[in-house]
Parts: structure tokens; sequence; C-alpha cells
């Protein structure tokens, strides 16, 4: 545990030791409040239903670009060879790094919280709804971060890692949405909408927190992380 | 205190590390040399627990790569090749993490750490970013990171290369005083960096151990199959016969011309053997006089080569196995 947090601290600082990890939520929160504005302007309406319809494609493109730096980088660089040969378990590692970008991105959610108190200033928005689709957030943040680091394992260029990374949350994601279900016979639909990863963030930010769906985002978390792990086992 | 014994390692096609056995005692500095390619990395990154071997095992202090690679690690300090460091971290903030990893924590760290930079002389740079250093205080930084839990054995990568001759000898000095309490595996390219501080050197070429010894044994037994240059005062055809007829020699030939009745030859013994015994005894049964008699010696430079460059084809394995006392 004292090991995982190590390496927690030692990610989690790299994010605000560049420029990078405030130019991502610059145009993290400039994209957010940009949609969250345009619904409010053309529908009139000052609820946040729009911000986390479209949440899932926004993550689509955020999320891998936070974790693509993350195994790629110390492939490149060579710093893997001493991270790696630090009296660290491998899982120790993986979990550090994957909590590290969690934070991140925990932390550009919280700063969207002012749409909520914005919409509570001038309308009154439903309150469960609201934490329902922040936790849904979390959850599904928590998700693609665990394919992105893993996408970021298999190559040592960070364009690979995040190109990667986008097309296996993009697969899915579009997996459960109507684009694909549409095509598809009756018995199947429900299937492929619980594969999924937008199906469960969509109950959920309804306000309605059913366990089958946190367990259905800590599988794919646990996935990924765990095949993370057999890919770094395999390049040694 | 590391003990190597059978390792391989491929990748794909190539056979970096091919049947690689050695040990290294507590106390010793061993120097790891070869060319370019010849595997030197590969098989630090096995001890280290970076790569996995394909076959083969080995233990560092008592304990086995596989079996306990954490243990394994905690013994070692390992600078890599290059000195591969975090860019955006400052000097102190990466000496603290890899403190903090390597378990000192809380009052010890900023101790540990404070030590590191007086002994590698990092006090200027300690807020500087790694990125922005230079070469040589790179490589500072990546010692410190290796000595910072005072480890029993050290594997250093090529540990002076790209640093200036101030630097270099700098290092070697900190390598030698630590060689006096610690295991020490190093590779270098560098010649004279081993007799500088290794006291045995091990040589490896395409993968697989070609020699290994002391530096002034490896020159020894390279020059046993040297050659011995002797001047002799007598007449040239007696001499002559004689030679071409004594079992002991292998081959000769004149150096230069005859000044007067004195000549000098050049001979190799036969079997790679010691003639200059033969010789004096020869040149006193016939009545000659001898006015010089020496063996040619053969720089650790030479030893290198003849075992590793010159030496590529089949004939030349043979006569590597002759060298290759084990
Ligand atoms: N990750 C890798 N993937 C593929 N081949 C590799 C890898 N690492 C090493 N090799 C190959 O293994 C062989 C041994 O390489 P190694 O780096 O161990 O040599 P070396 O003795 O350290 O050389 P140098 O003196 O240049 O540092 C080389 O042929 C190299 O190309
Ligand atoms: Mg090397």
């Amino acid at each position: 545990m004292t090991n995982t947090l190590t390496v927690f601290k030692k990610e989690f600082r790299t994010y605000f030791a560049s420029p990078m990890g405030y130019i991502y939520i610059t145009v993290f929160l400039v994209a957010t409040n940009w949609l969250f504005l345009r619904g409010f302007f053309l529908i009139n309406q000052a609820s946040l239903r729009g911000f986390f319809g479209v949440l899932p494609w926004i993550f689509l493109l955020f999320v891998p670009a936070v974790t693509m730096r993350l195994w790629a980088e110390e492939r490149k660089v060579g710093t893997a060879e001493v991270l790696m040969t630090l009296p660290l378990r491998d899982h120790e590692i993986v979990l550090g790094k994957f909590l590290a970008s969690l934070a991140f991105v925990a932390i550009s959610l919280a700063l969207t919280l002012v749409l909520p108190i914005t919409t509570a200033i001038i309308g009154s928005p439903d309150t469960g709804s609201i934490i329902g689709g922040y936790i849904g957030a979390l959850l599904l943040g928590a998700a693609y971060l665990a394919i992105g680091i893993f996408a970021s394992g298999l190559t040592e260029n960070q364009i690979v890692a995040f190109i990667v990374g986008i097309a296996i949350c993009f697969v899915l994601l579009v997996l459960g949405e109507n684009i694909v279900l549409f095509t598809l016979p009756t018995p199947l639909v429900p299937v492929f909408e619980f594969l999924g990863l937008g199906a469960h963030f969509r109950s959920i930010s309804r306000g309605v927190l059913d366990s089958r769906d946190i367990v259905y985002y800590l599988s794919v978390v646990v996935l990924f992380l765990y095949l993370n792990l057999r890919t770094l086992e395999n390049q040694r | 205190m590391i003990e190597a014994t059978n390792l391989v390692k491929r990748f794909g096609p190539t056979v970096a590390v091919n049947d690689i056995s050695f040990t290294v005692a507590k106390g010793e500095v061993l120097g790891f040399l070869g060319p370019n390619g010849a595997g030197k990395t590969t098989t630090m990154r096995i001890l280290t627990c970076f790569l996995v071997a394909d076959s083969g095992t080995a233990t560092v202090a008592g304990y086995d790569i596989h079996e306990d690679p954490i243990e394994v690690r905690r013994r070692i300090g390992y600078l890599p090749e290059t000195a591969p460091l975090y860019n955006d971290m400052t000097v102190v903030d990466y000496l603290n993490f890899i403190a903090e990893a390597r378990g000192i924590r809380n009052g010890g760290r900023k101790a540990a750490v404070d030590r590191m930079i007086e002994v590698t002389s990092l006090k200027g740079v300690t807020k500087q970013s790694i990125g922005s250093l230079s070469r040589g205080y790179r490589q500072r930084v990546g010692l410190a990171q290796t000595l910072i839990h005072d480890p029993e054995i050290l594997i250093l990568d090529e540990p002076t290369s790209g640093l200036d001759p101030n630097q270099i000898i700098e290092i070697r000095e900190l390598i030698k005083r630590l060689g006096e309490e610690k295991t020490v595996l190093l590779s270098t390219h560098i010649l004279p960096e081993v007799s500088a501080t290794c006291s045995r050197m091990i040589i490896i070429d395409q993968g697989e151990l070609v020699a290994s010894g002391t530096p002034e044994e490896l020159s020894n037994q390279a020059s046993r199959e040297g050659t011995t240059v002797v001047s002799i005062r007598g007449p040239l055809p007696e001499i002559t016969s004689t030679l071409a007829a004594a079992p002991w020699v292998a081959d000769w030939h004149q150096v230069g011309e005859s000044i007067g009745d004195l000549h000098r030859l050049r001979l190799r013994g036969s079997e790679g053997r010691d003639i200059a015994e033969d010789l004096f005894r020869t040149v006193v049964t016939k009545g000659w006089s001898l006015a010089e008699l020496y063996r040619e010696q053969v720089s650790l430079e030479e030893v290198f080569l003849r075992l590793t460059m010159s030496e590529r084809g089949d004939a030349a394995k043979e006569e590597r196995s002759e060298v290759n006392p084990e």
C-alpha cells in the first residue's frame, strides 16, 4: 500500500510538473462549459442532461490523452528500467499510476461543479441525478483510464497509445449505443447494451445507483489493469 | 555475491545472452567487457530482474532472481546505461521518490537524500529540473539514485560513458572507494578503466563468455602464445639449422638485418609454450652468445581484440576455448 502511494505521488506530481496537465484541464473545461452554455441558450434550459449526455464522447478524447504518457514515456525515455528495478511489485506500480490518473480526472470533474451550482442558482435541478451523474462520470472515467493505461503499455509511442486507447474505448462505448443496437436482432439488444460502456452511465446519471452498474465498471477496470500487468510481464 | 548459471536470453531470432555463467565474489570489482551488442546490458538487466532469462538462473546475495526478485532488487544499486531519468522532476523530488520507493521514509529520507547530494556533489542543482542538467550532472543523479539505499551490490552499466576526462577520473575514484566495501559489477568499453578499477574481468562476445580472469592473467595467457625476441651472436647457418630442427619452435623469422654476426630473431614456441629457457640452454651449449632475450608484452587492448574482433570463424572458436580457463 505504501509502495502504491509512493508511485501515486510521483505520477500525480508529474501531471502538474509540466504545462501538459494544465492544458488538458483547460481544454476539458472549455469543451464542457461550451457544451453546457450551448444547451443553456439553445434550448433555454438550465439542465445538466446535455452535459452528461456528451460526457462519454468528451471522455473518449480526454481520458486516453491523460493516460497515454503513463507507460509509453517510461519505455521511450528508459525510466521504466529504473522504476521496474526498484523493489516494487508490478501491480503496485500499475495501481499507483491508475489512481494518479483517476485523481487527475476527478479534479477535472470537480472543476465542472460550477455548472450544477449555476443551474441550482437559476433553476431547480434534480439533485439526485446530478450526484448520480458525477458518480457515474467517475466510474466511466475509471473504465476509460484502465483501458488507456493498457494501451499505453503496448507501445513506446504516446500518439499510438492515444489512438489505440480511443479505439478500444470507442468500440466498447458504441457497442451499447443505438447506432449498433438498431442493427441487431432484438434478443441481442440487452446483451450489447449491458456490455457497452454508455448504458450503465446513463442509468446511474438518472439517479439510480444500481450495484450491477458499479460492478460492471469495476470489472472493466480490473480486466484492463490485469491485461496491462500481463503486457508488462511479456515485455520482461 | 552474484552467481549466474547458464543464463540465456533471446529477442526473436537474436540470442543476446547465450549460456553465460560467472560469479562475483563479495568485495570484488568485476569488469564486464565486450564489443557493442555483446550482451552486457542484457545480462545486467537479467541480474536486476528487469528482464527475465529464458533459461538459466542467478542468485544475488543468496536470493534467486526468479523466486525473490523483490529481495534481489532491494540489495542492488543499478545504474542503467545512459542513466535514464524523469526529466520533468527536480533533482530533489526524484531522489525523494527513489528513497521512498526504496523504503527509506520519514526522518531517514531527508538524511539519505542530503547524503547523496553531498557524495555526488549535486548541491547547486537540487531544485533544477533533471531535463535541464548536463550529461555529467545527469550521470551523477543516476549515481545518487544507485547509491541512496547503501546497497551491498552495485551494477553499473557504462558508468563513465559520455563524461569529460575530469569527471571520468572522479567517478572512477568513487567506484574504487565504493569497491572497498561493496561488490561491484561494471561494464565498460574503456580498457584502461578495467585496469584502473577492476580486480577481475570477464570478456563476452556475441552473447558468449570468451574469457575471465584478472587483467594480468588475461594478458599473461595471451602472451603465452605470444612471441619471444632474441638476439644471438653466432654463425647464422648453424643457428638457422638448429632452430629449424628444434621441436619447441613453432615458427621463427629474422628481424631486420644482421649486424656483423649479431642476428635478431622473433620466435613463437610450439603449443604456446614459453621458450625462453630452451633458447638460453641452446645458446649456451652451442657456445654462441646472447645479447638480448625477452617476451613481447601483450596489452589488454590486444587481448580484447584477439578475443572479440579477429576471431569470428570456427577456427577462432577452438583457439578461444584454449584461452578460456574455465
Ligand atoms: N529489447 C530488445 N529487443 C530486441 N533486441 C534486443 C533488445 N535488447 C537487446 N537486444 C539485442 O541483444 C543484443 C545484445 O544487446 P546488449 O544491449 O545486451 O549489448 P551490450 O553488450 O550492452 O552492447 P553495448 O556495448 O552497445 O551497450 C544486441 O544484438 C541487441 O540488438
Ligand atoms: Mg550496453
